[in-house]
């Protein structure tokens, strides 16, 4: 549009090459920038724990609130650094997907395929639980089946960012991974079993009746800022609203690291068959968010827990919330919510089951 | 102008209803905002995800709570 410049005389200055370039280049510089650095400070993290705690304080190595006081002062930042990286990384994953797509994506799509899709695009939708139920309308009416619809609606809160960091920086990623893999197989499995019950009546009537026409929202194209903007946006969202509940949870595991006996927890959350099912019972009106259960989780895994039980434990806590169940309860007959909680629960209790035979 | 704002009450759509308000007063323009958290009407928008932000009947977004910037861009058009 600039007819000049084909005719540039070689005495003008080039202009400043366009500004998105530049700005990427900056972008890129300062993402690696960053990154290096996050390195540098979480491999010294063990080292500065130990100053604060044998130097600064000058607790004694070994003693029972020296060990207490360097776990919080190690894990507390190391978790912390962790949570931030990974959350910003997902933020930016997220933004190349959206409920409408994932939607799109679904409907039409055949059951068991659908149901593995399903659970694998319920980790990287952007999706908040108090959304769970305009989800389950838009994606039956589009006519997304119901056995999928559940893959979805399982896996998007059990398989949880914050629940996998704090796993994998607490115990180390063989048990994150665990969580992961069998996260995502109850999901399938418990989708795909509730798709084969044929229970789409029991979804309260006037869901089925609604035709809803789809938004005519244009897909928007977002540019690489925007997709780092939605890192920084998650980062500030999740970090900064999890934080408290991390640094109190390792407070308490710390608690229980230094002053509760070893083997404690074995009596209580060991491996005797009535510990699964009652975990998840418990687990089940429990509200936590997962930023607060693994530290506690760690220290118990530590005292002598099972690693099953106390995986089931977690996971029933995580993924089946009463508060969620009471809202799903606005589209779903009594039945179809039994069922869903019944499904559930019977997974996550033979993935403990499972564990507490093979580990 | 008629802002409705739908969302069935969590953090999130209460900022984005907060957002709105504070673009509307901004920009100096006459509208009625109105929140909507009935999960039957906000499904009769054919929206499934919230917050999502209406102006005089079109939507104009959807899944995230709008910045300040865009919502005074909407205002403004």
């Amino acid at each position: 549009m600039q007819p000049g410049n084909i005719h540039n005389q070689p005495a003008t200055p080039q202009p400043a090459p366009p500004l998105a370039v530049s700005r990427k280049i900056k972008y890129t510089l300062a993402a690696l920038a960053g990154i290096g650095l996050w390195f540098a400070l979480y491999r010294q993290l063990h080292s500065i724990a130990e100053y604060l705690t044998f130097s600064l304080l000058t607790l004694e190595p070994g003693s029972r609130l020296g060990e207490a006081v360097l776990f919080f002062f190690y894990d507390t930042p190391k978790v912390l650094m962790l949570l931030t990286l990974i959350v910003y990384g997902v933020g930016v994953l997220r933004s190349f997907f959206t409920p409408e797509r994932t939607r799109k994506i679904l409907a039409g799509k055949r059951e068991s395929v659908g149901n593995v899709l399903a659970a694998g695009l319920g980790i990287v939708t952007p999706f908040c639980s108090c959304s769970a139920v305009p989800l389950f309308i838009g994606f039956v009416t589009a006519g997304v089946p119901l056995g999928v619809t559940f893959s979805f609606l399982i896996s998007a809160p059990m398989v949880n960012e914050v629940a996998l960091v704090l796993l994998y920086g607490l115990l180390g990623w063989k048990v994150a991974a665990l969580y992961l893999g069998t996260g995502l197989v109850i999901a399938i499995l418990a989708g795909w079993t509730i798709g084969r019950l044929r229970m789409e009546r029991h979804i309260e009537d006037w869901v089925r009746e609604m035709h809803v026409n789809a938004s005519d929202i244009p897909d928007q194209r977002l540019s690489w800022t925007e997709r780092f903007d939605h890192g920084k946006t998650a980062v500030r969202d999740i970090v900064g609203k999890v934080w408290i509940y991390v640094v109190l949870g390792i407070a308490v595991g710390a608690g229980i690291h230094g002053y509760v006996p070893e083997g404690l927890m074995a009596s209580i959350m060991g491996k005797e068959w009535w510990a699964v099912p009652v975990a998840v019972l418990v687990g089940i009106p429990m509200y936590a968010n997962a930023a607060g259960i693994v530290p506690v989780v760690e220290a118990l895994l530590g005292k002598g827990a099972a690693l099953g039980t106390v995986l089931a434990f977690m996971m029933a806590v995580i993924a089946l919330s009463l508060p969620e169940t009471i809202i799903l309860r606005k589209v779903l007959k009594p039945r179809l919510i039994a069922v869903f909680l019944g499904v559930v629960g019977i997974g996550i209790m033979l993935v403990g089951y499972l564990f507490n035979i093979i580990i | 102008m008629e802002i409705k704002i739908l969302g069935p009450g969590c953090a999130k759509c209460g900022e984005a209803e907060k957002i709105m308000r504070a673009a509307v007063e901004e920009a100096g323009v006459a509208a009625s905002i109105e929140k909507i958290s009935d999960f039957q009407q906000i499904a009769k928008f054919g929206v499934f995800s919230t917050p999502a932000v209406v102006i005089d009947g079109q939507i104009k977004c959807i899944g995230k709570v709008p910045s300040k910037t865009e919502a005074l861009g909407w205002l403004a058009g």
